[in-house]
């Protein structure tokens, strides 16, 4: 990966973008993310960092949380969180 | 015995009424009537099937979806069941009206049709004087609405060089996804193959102004090529029976929107059996599904489960079976038939409009 400048820090506030959301497949048993005319599947952790996306929540704060839900160490978690956000983010899946 | 896995996406073509006569229109030749479309129970079970075979989203189209009255019901009951829903428009019957009942209804996407940049293609592909400036006022009040807008052109030899104007458009619009989708030869567009497939260097100097314009960024581009320049056959549908399903205003269940070409196999109907049971288990989904059907070259082919034979439709078309691999690839023994048409294609025949 190359070194750019993070848009997503622990301070940000992130939701789905218009047209995006995060949904349960409960007929293939997967979590997937719709969006203007695909859906991606997603898997491992995933899953549960978006759905704590709600608005209102700060990276720093879904970081906290699943640290504590996971008893994972909170460095481990927080490069995982921000990795992923980071991407969607730049993907305009999410957005601040 | 195991089920095939679900359909990922439902095309609802709730009717084949529309304001536009283009002469690549992707309804069949024999259009239904306004007498034989589904009513809105029918549609709403329909939509209720489709979510719980495990259809993730529904596209409204047409036709034009506007002229059916109950749209902005059916798009409610796509969001009550957590369908992600599309709305295919050519935009022309759009007002801030409707658009703000569809917004409430839940709707999450519009995919807007362009047939051109100017006034005059657009007249002379579409038949309908005043169409280009609805479009526009369309395209700033979904804009204005925040629902995700995708602007689709289709591309033909007359308007193919004007596809950096396209993109500007776009952008001027603030659409977040084009789509430059060249024309597609079944049905109409076949009957006006002559008249609309682009020279090989016209298909080049179109793939080079959109990989220009995505090298610029913030604007995503999907790209459909015609196949007839090519030399191995697109994975047409994902695959026949395995990611898609169709449901025609009368509601006949397809494979794909020009299925009905098919002989020999019956076209089954939501209103006779359901979507499941036509799903998993009708001879239609079943003939082309799989590798099992596949004649020499694809039999032995390393492709086979990547382009699944090609289209069965083009395959019916070209060489009058469906079950013979797509004429597009090299290695069908009716390629020329596919390098005749592109020569022959540099006459200049009068268009054909769709009517009923």
């Amino acid at each position: 990966m190359t070194e750019t400048p993070r848009i997503v820090t622990e301070e940000t506030v992130l939701s789905f973008a218009r047209g995006h959301r995060l949904q349960h497949d409960r007929v293939r048993d997967l979590w997937i993310v719709q969006a203007p005319e695909k859906a991606f599947v997603i898997e491992g952790a995933a899953p549960h960092i978006l759905r704590l996306l709600d608005g209102k929540r700060s990276v720093g704060d879904i970081i906290q949380q699943l640290a504590i839900e996971f008893s994972a160490p909170r460095e481990v978690i927080a490069k995982d969180v921000l990795a992923l956000l980071s991407e969607l983010t730049e993907k305009n899946v999410l957005h601040t | 015995m195991t089920l095939p896995s679900p359909p990922m996406s439902l095309l609802a073509e709730l009717t084949h009424r529309c304001p536009l006569s283009c002469p690549y229109c992707s309804n069949p030749l024999e259009l239904e009537r306004k007498a034989a479309e589904l009513d809105t129970a029918t549609w709403t079970s329909v939509l209720e099937q489709a979510a719980e075979l495990g259809v993730l989203q529904v596209h409204f189209s047409g036709g034009e979806p506007m002229v059916r009255p109950d749209l902005v019901d059916l798009v409610s009951v796509a969001r009550r069941l957590n369908l992600y829903s599309n709305l295919i428009t050519s935009g022309v019957l759009l007002d801030e009206a409707k658009l703000e009942a569809l917004d409430k209804a839940g709707l999450d996407h519009i995919q807007l049709s362009f047939q051109d940049v100017t006034e005059a293609g657009a007249e002379r592909i579409g038949g309908l004087k005043g169409a280009q400036v609805r479009k526009i006022a369309a395209a700033r009040l979904i804009r204005a609405s925040g629902i995700p807008m995708t602007l689709n052109f289709v591309v033909h030899r007359e308007n193919v060089a004007r596809i950096p104007e396209m993109f500007a458009l776009a952008r001027e619009l603030g659409a977040g996804r084009v789509e430059i989708a060249h024309t597609q030869y079944y049905g109409w567009g076949l009957k006006n193959r002559d008249a609309l497939l682009p020279s090989r260097d016209q298909l080049e100097e179109s793939t080079r102004a959109v990989e220009a314009e995505r090298a610029k960024g913030g604007l995503s581009v999907d790209y459909v090529t015609p196949d007839y320049h090519a030399d191995r056959p697109k994975p047409c549908m994902g695959g026949w029976g395995q990611r898609f399903v169709n449901v025609t205003p009368s509601g006949r269940v397809l494979p794909c929107h020009a299925a009905e070409i098919i002989p020999d196999v019956a076209f089954p109907n939501v209103q006779d059996v359901t979507l499941s049971e036509i799903w998993n288990i009708s001879p239609l989904f079943n003939m082309f599904r799989g590798t099992d059907w596949m004649p020499e070259p694809c039999r032995s082919c390393e492709r086979k489960e990547r382009d699944w034979g090609g289209c069965r439709c083009q395959a019916m078309a070209l060489t009058g079976n469906a079950a013979n691999t797509d004429p597009v690839c090299s290695l069908s023994p009716y390629h020329d038939r596919v390098e005749q048409a592109v020569t022959e294609a540099s006459e200049r025949p009068e268009l054909l409009y769709r009517h009923f």
